[in-house]
């Protein structure tokens, strides 16, 4: 028993290090645009299509298609906002966020009209998984954590010490001083969108990796990535780090008690939990 | 070619129930539910469970689904009333989803993706081959009800109550009004005609299943709400007519471009309904028929 918690324990970490990166990524748009952006989930499928046709057309490695996960779902994010939810800038929060539920749609059903919706497979070999004690670890999971925490380690290092960086936080935190000093709010919201769709992107492709993709790869996702942001704390990223790992958590531990096909209601009870507790979430500071 | 027509005004009525129930939590209430659906499928399930396997009347099946779904919708309420309007939008979506996950798993009660076969349809054997267009009557006629009912509420003390709190919950509060008990009614009432308008589906097609909590048919009655106007009873009726035609016409493109299969049509049609709904987002934020807003308050606006 207290081997298999154990072993749970470990896939729930692993998972929960893949899922906060998208997490980070809707939660990065959040800080920046102060609306819930659902089309995080098509954006995890433009990035996993994206890794798809480097990987398994032109036969990219995984690694390295990873960028190009990142990179087209970066472009898609700033499209898709410059077209569809930069003319509504200003509306009410929830008025942007069902705006990007339609963007949602409409990028979901164009990878459906040009991919079929049946499940593809990246071009990676099946590995054993390595055995180690009693403890059996997939070697792809192991691969897809590393470059979860790369892609974070870059983000850290972006945030913290390049002055884009830091004037992406000042706008975070406090829009009109930050305009008062002369950063221009639409260049970075339009960084921000690029960043944080890469990341969904990358994130899309690593849950793909893991199982296969389709059009609703993310969209199967939202429901845990949403719980990882907001039991973090929307708006923060170390929320959204410690959030994703707490919800990976979660949803493995509860094969203890749970079946497997509940795992995707362990998200939404963690939501209902966190907004009754402690609605600003784990490491959010504000409620508003 | 009649029998097409019946069976697409049918689903427009029901469609029609569903945007006025989601009306009354939003429109009204000014408190979004993503997760319509939840209580659609809710509602279908319950009477669907009463009727086949405790082989009650159909109306009280009908009596079941609406109660049953009202108070479920009334608990989830009870939950979220105080969080904002983009928690409240995931928390209703991950409702729906968990409503979903559950009737798909309790094979014991549900028969899981099975679905639930063989529910009653009223007077079937009586009508025979009427039985489509006698049903239509019956759900226009409680659409009819549905809308007048809502109309008076809308203009009593009640709904103007609804709406100051919309506007301003602690204007609404500070004038000695309950929020909470009236966002929780407002909820529950339109968690009933959500569940009432799953009742009327699962009675006419005879047949359920998990799928019927399809995240696809909330974003159809949102954009049946918004086109037709949020706040408006007949706005959200229009509004429902306006996204069955626009669903069925698209059908039609099959014959303008043959040449994509049976899965890029579809792709196109979610499409085409996700750019509507931006599309009126940007130009029609009122919707065709935007809420009927006192005289006075139109003149002063006008003035300014």
């Amino acid at each position: 028993m207290l081997e298999k918690t154990l072993q749970l324990a470990l896939n729930g970490l692993m998972a929960g290090a893949v899922l906060a990166v998208p997490a980070i990524g809707l939660t990065m748009v959040y800080a920046v645009l102060r609306f819930v952006n659902f089309s995080v989930a098509a954006h995890m499928a433009v990035g996993a299509f994206a890794g798809y046709m480097l990987n398994a057309w032109l036969g990219v490695p995984a690694w390295m298609a990873i960028f190009g996960a990142f990179a087209g779902a970066a472009a898609a994010g700033i499209a898709s906002d410059h077209v569809g939810l930069r003319p509504l800038r200003g509306q009410s929060a929830l008025t942007l966020a069902i705006a990007s539920i339609a963007v949602n749609i409409m990028i979901e059903s164009a990878i459906r009209f040009f991919f079929g919706g049946s499940p593809r497979d990246y071009a990676i070999q099946l590995r054993r998984d390595w055995v180690i004690g009693a403890f059996k670890i997939g070697p792809q999971q192991v691969e897809n954590v590393i470059i979860a925490l790369v892609a974070m380690a870059m983000l850290f290092v972006f945030l913290m010490m390049t002055t884009t960086g830091k004037a992406m936080r000042a706008v975070a935190d406090n829009p009109v001083l930050a305009d008062s000093k002369g950063i221009n709010p639409d260049a970075i919201a339009r960084l921000a969108v690029g960043i944080g769709m890469g990341l969904a992107g990358v994130g899309g492709m690593l849950v793909g990796l893991d199982t296969s993709i389709d059009p609703l790869v993310g969209f199967r996702a939202i429901l845990s990535v949403f719980a990882a942001a907001v039991v973090g704390g929307l708006g923060s990223i170390p929320g959204a780090v410690v959030g994703g790992l707490a919800i990976g958590l979660a949803e493995e531990l509860s094969l203890l008690a749970l079946p497997a096909t509940y795992k995707s209601v362990i998200g939404f009870l963690a939501i209902a939990l966190i907004l009754t507790l402690r609605p600003q979430g784990l490491l959010g500071s504000r409620v508003t | 070619m009649t029998s097409y027509l019946v069976a697409m005004a049918t689903f427009g009525a029901i469609y029609a129930v569903l945007a006025l129930g989601l009306n009354v939590m939003w429109g009204m209430a000014g408190m979004v539910n993503l997760g319509i659906v939840g209580f659609y499928g809710f509602g279908a399930y319950i009477t669907a469970l009463l009727t086949v396997k405790a082989g009650a009347p159909i109306a009280l099946g009908f009596a079941g689904a609406i109660v049953g779904t009202a108070v479920m919708a009334a608990l989830v309420a009870l939950g979220v009333t105080r969080l904002r309007d983009d928690y409240l939008a995931i928390v209703t979506l991950g409702f729906a989803e968990a409503a979903r996950v559950v009737a798909e798993n309790e094979i014991w009660l549900t028969r899981g993706t099975d679905g639930i076969s063989g529910i009653p349809q009223p007077l079937k054997s009586t009508l025979g081959a009427d039985f489509n267009a006698a049903y239509l009557i019956f759900c226009l006629l409680v659409l009819g009800i549905v809308l007048f009912v809502l109309e008076r509420t809308r203009t009593s003390p009640f709904g103007r109550v609804l709406r100051a709190i919309r506007e301003d919950a602690q204007v609404a509060a500070f004038a000695g009004k309950n929020v909470l008990a009236f966002k929780v009614k407002a909820f529950a009432i339109g968690g009933a005609l959500a569940g009432l308008a799953g009742a009327l589906y699962a009675h006419y097609s005879s047949y359920i299943v998990p799928e019927i909590y399809v995240p696809l048919l909330t974003i159809y009655i949102f954009l049946a709400l918004t086109s037709g106007g949020l706040g408006n009873n007949f706005g959200a009726v229009v509004g429902a007519i306006v996204v069955v035609f626009f669903l069925e016409s698209t059908r039609f493109l099959i014959a303008v471009i043959p040449w994509l299969s049976a899965e890029q049509l579809a792709a196109l049609r979610e499409f085409l309904i996700g750019l509507g709904l931006l599309l009126v987002l940007y130009f029609r934020p009122g919707g065709l028929m935007p809420e009927p807003r006192r005289r006075f308050l139109t003149k002063i606006a006008a003035n300014k």
